[in-house]
């Protein structure tokens, strides 16, 4: 009954379905880890750091703009408004994917709008501060 | 290219933004700062195509050719005394494109990181609502500024019956919605908040008046800068809440800045009302038969050329009338005949912040000539001619002694204690703010009535 030859066929299989398990805990433990990672629990680290981050740029830009001088306050309307079109950024994700969506659609939309305040607020910015030019 | 590395190199771009804004503490610096603002636009953009998310260029590059080319276009063409309203236009479509963001988000939620479509994060929800709704808020209210400010529709305040109800209680609906929103994620609530939120803006600046719009186009720039924010925290990304909250609070700052230089609360502003013609009635003294001096062009020619010291006080009547460069060319011929000629400008004089210095540097005024409020104001005691150009209020006495007047409070410039003052006005009609300005009638006060650059050219005629 015992005969090395099944004894052997059984040890194979059993070898086989140990790998297979091996493989399947790998694979669950890659999903795990990249869930884990994706899942931002509301109000653990990834929103308190990005709230560190907010926080500590609005008091940057508190004390850099009580710097600026009051004659360059247009311009500093005007290169704000570039700036803040970096909005773009989420507009090129939204647009960049294969295919066709409402979502690239939108993406498209956002992107026209934002390189148009990107171009011409740059571009105003850069005319207004020329005139400031100290003239020799 | 690696997370890690997009993340150090959007870091790069924030403080090349940083950067941008610092620059701007000195006329000598700023352009230097413009380009750092240009590098670190460059750096976001290209970090953003090399990530492996973006891998159909086609249509960004059509939106970008597009989008480039208009702003260009437009960026070249415009006049600077339409400055205003390029802005106001400029705010509507960070807002816009904001609201476009937050779509696709919502609809191709994976693509961001953000969960899946039906089961996107709770955080991201509530921030993806965030961002939408001040973004469509600073779209149609910066629509209604445009429109304002370009002169479509009326510079007065629109008011209402029952308006500051209506809007009370839409605020309250958009607060609930987000919640509602947060809570189903339904498409609908998703829809009925754009809506909501374009309302909302729209209604929100139509009460407020042409007196306040340096303050309403500040107020709308931080909205800017917080609508880039909320989809910021949306797709977790460290530069668009570090440019949002730059922004944001420049924006406000601006916002305060006005204010002060009104002596008005933004809650005030906010509520509406002011510079309509209900305020006229206040103007306490009747004007009708009070005598006051005018003059010609000559008259004025020759008081200013046996000035020792000119103070030239600009305001928004300057701008609508281009005078800029008559008025440089007039006080050219001053300093040639050796009059000590410099410029005062009021914080809240033009229709944004800073406007005046703009038209002045336009006209190749040097910027050292140009003084703000705070530097020049004890220097009027001691000048021969204040010669006020396209202003009214900020020079208004009744600010500082009549209690009763809506102006009370607002800092002025003494232009009273100059020895002589000459208006340039087109009419004895009040300024913005509807207010009697009791200089007119004073014995050293000259009017010249006329168009501000008709007036200029004249003065450079009877100089020469």
């Amino acid at each position: 009954m015992a005969d090395p030859a099944s004894l052997a066929q059984t040890a194979g299989e059993l070898a086989g379905t140990a790998q297979q398990l091996a493989n399947q805990l790998r694979d669950l433990a890659q999903t795990l880890t990249v869930v884990s990672q994706q899942t931002p629990a509301v109000g653990t680290t990834p929103f308190v750091f990005e709230l560190t981050v907010f926080a500590l740029a609005v008091f940057v830009g508190y004390y850099v703009v009580w710097r600026v001088t009051p004659a360059l306050h247009s311009p500093l309307m005007s290169v704000t408004n570039a700036v803040s079109s970096v909005i773009i950024v989420g507009a090129l994700i939204a647009a960049g994917p294969h295919g066709f969506s409402f979502a690239k659609v939108m993406g498209f939309v956002a992107v026209t709008l934002a390189a148009v305040n990107i171009f011409g607020g740059f571009i105003v910015t850069q005319r207004m501060l020329q005139m400031f030019q100290r003239k020799k | 290219m690696g997370e890690s590395y997009s993340a150090f190199l959007y870091l790069i771009a924030s403080i090349c933004f940083i950067m941008a804004l610092r620059g701007l503490s000195s006329p000598d610096t700023a352009r230097g700062g413009n380009y750092f603002g240009i590098a670190g636009m460059v750096i976001a953009v290209l970090t953003t195509l090399a990530t492996p998310h973006v891998v159909s260029y086609w249509l960004i590059i059509v939106g970008l050719l597009i989008g480039g080319a208009i702003g260009t276009f437009i960026a070249r063409q415009i006049q600077m005394t339409a400055l205003p309203q390029l802005v106001a236009a400029f705010h509507s479509l960070v807002g816009l494109a904001a609201v476009c963001v937050a779509c696709a988000a919502f609809a191709a939620p994976e693509d961001y990181g953000i969960g899946v479509r039906g089961n996107i994060h709770g955080a991201s929800l509530v921030e993806m609502a965030l961002g939408l709704t001040i973004g469509a808020i600073t779209f149609t209210g910066s629509i209604v500024a445009f429109a304002k400010l370009q002169g479509l529709v009326s510079g007065a305040p629109l008011i209402f019956p029952g308006q500051h109800l209506v809007n009370a209680a839409l605020g309250a609906a958009l607060i609930l919605l987000i919640v509602l929103f947060a809570l189903t994620e339904s498409p609908a609530s998703f829809v009925l908040l754009v809506l909501l939120s374009l309302a909302f803006g729209f209604l929100l600046i139509l009460p407020i008046g042409g007196a306040d719009m340096p303050v309403v186009i500040s107020m709308l720039n931080s909205y800017s800068g917080w609508a880039a924010c909320g989809i910021g925290f949306t797709l977790s990304n460290s530069l668009l809440i570090i440019t949002g909250a730059l922004v944001g609070s420049s924006g406000a700052i601006l916002s305060y800045i006005m204010c002060k230089g009104m002596n008005r609360s933004i809650f005030h502003v906010i509520l509406g009302g002011f510079g309509g013609e209900g305020v006229v009635a206040s103007a306490g003294h009747g004007a009708g038969d009070r005598m006051v001096k005018s003059g010609s062009a000559e008259d004025a020619a020759f008081i200013l050329k046996n000035a020792g010291s000119v103070i030239i006080v600009p305001g928004y009547g300057m701008a609508v009338a281009q005078a800029q460069h008559s008025l440089k060319a007039m006080t050219d011929d001053l300093k040639k005949d050796g009059v000590k000629v410099s410029y005062a400008i009021h914080p809240v004089a033009g229709r944004m912040p800073g406007h005046m210095n703009v038209l002045l540097a336009e006209a190749n005024v040097p910027y050292d000539d140009v003084k703000e409020l705070d530097e020049i104001n004890r220097d009027f005691a001691s000048t021969d001619v204040a010669f006020v150009i396209g202003a009214n209020d900020v020079t208004n006495p009744a600010a500082k002694t009549d209690r009763a007047s809506p102006i009370y409070g607002m800092p002025i410039l003494d232009v009273e204690h100059a020895k002589t003052v000459l208006f340039v006005k087109r009419s004895m009609a009040s300024g913005y703010a509807g207010v009697e300005n009791e200089l007119f009638y004073r014995d050293n006060t000259m009017m010249l009535f006329g168009d501000a650059k008709k007036m200029c050219d004249e003065i450079v005629k009877a100089l020469e």
